[in-house]
């Protein structure tokens, strides 16, 4: 009985989660959402005997991967209100809940009708039974640095690429190098050798802006809102002084 | 009344969906991101559901993957955010249609 309280609160709260973390104007909220799902995850984990991963779901998603979801929303300031009431592009949201119940009914069919009782259909202790005399934990580690230990040692190098790749996408790049955002004040030579070496850059962008223009007006005559006309002329803006 | 393997596939299936809605749904790439997480950990506690019915350790490593990968998507990730929103600040998903220069 036990059991089923547990289980009935935590799907309560991972489902309120999920709900959440998808209907949020703001996305602080949604990450504050986020967390409440994996809470939920992490307690499920716990009922179903798997204790590192309960620990390792509270201390990786909720602990890492959450903060820096909201280091990053609070480092680019777009922890601003969205409109969620205008639908960018007609028709989106219904197809995107009919997907949604197809995804729903292909899965519970498969799992349920199709299945029936034969639902689960491999062998038990195939890999490494679960016993009661080793520790959840010691068992899983023991796995990992024997027969898993290449795939271990595969998520280390993938790692350290993502490490590396990150540092490499947001590092401010050198002078020579054509960009958008430099600040106003730039030394003059800096912008002078800049122009002279992207004639064709700023082509390129030209053209980019006028398709943002066209798609902006497309946007503006489909959803006829006031907010969304009051964002597009502060991109605007922003274009022109670019 | 008891709590079977059922149970948990039906919830990651529902958990699933909504992540998947979400998904479709949201333009701003940070809750895209967050809708992704959701729908991994649907497939997280899958694993876990089907390993334990079957009293497996197999479904907890694949899990310990899924987080490894996970995390290394985030990074990846945001660090792409970083960026587009370094040239064009406030961009939705529709922005960056155009992946050029």
């Amino acid at each position: 009985m036990v059991e089923v309280i547990v289980f009935v609160a935590c799907a309560a709260v991972v489902l309120g989660g999920a709900v959440g973390v998808v209907v949020s104007r703001n996305p602080v909220h949604s990450a504050l959402s986020l967390v409440a799902t994996l809470f939920g995850i992490a307690v499920l984990f716990v009922s179903l005997e798997a204790h590192l991963l309960a620990a390792v779901q509270v201390i990786v998603y909720a602990g890492a991967i959450v903060i820096l979801f909201l280091f990053v929303i609070m480092l680019l300031g777009v922890d601003r209100a969205e409109d969620l009431e205008t639908e960018p592009i007609a028709g989106q949201r219904v197809l995107a809940v009919a997907s949604g119940i197809g995804i729903l009914g292909a899965s519970l069919l498969a799992f349920f009708a199709l299945a029936g009782d034969d639902l689960i259909t491999g062998q038990p202790g195939a890999i490494q039974a679960i016993t009661d005399e080793v520790p959840n934990v010691e068992a899983v580690g023991e796995l990992l640095f024997t027969d898993y230990i290449a795939a271990f040692e595969i998520t280390g190098v993938l790692l350290t690429i993502a490490v590396v790749a990150a540092v490499l996408m947001v590092r401010k790049p050198p002078a020579s190098v054509v960009e958008d955002d430099e600040p106003p004040n730039a030394l003059e030579e800096v912008e002078l050798t800049r122009q002279a070496a992207s004639d064709a850059a700023a082509q390129a962008r030209a053209e980019a802006e006028a398709e943002a223009e066209a798609a902006a007006a497309e946007r503006k005559a489909a959803a006829a809102d006031d907010t969304e006309q009051a964002d597009e002329a502060d991109d605007e803006d922003k274009a022109e002084v670019d | 009344m008891e709590v079977t393997t059922s149970w948990y596939l039906a919830l990651g299936a529902v958990l699933f969906t909504i992540g998947a809605v979400g998904l479709l749904v949201r333009r701003n790439p940070l809750v895209m991101f967050m809708c992704v997480e959701l729908m991994l950990n649907a497939v997280n506690l899958t694993f876990v559901a089907f390993g334990a019915a079957l009293g497996d350790l197999g479904g907890q490593v694949s899990v310990f993957f899924v987080l490894v990968v996970a995390a290394a998507e985030v990074v990846v990730g945001l660090g792409l955010v970083v960026a587009v929103a370094r040239r064009k600040p406030g961009a939705t998903a529709d922005d960056i249609t155009l992946l050029r220069g």
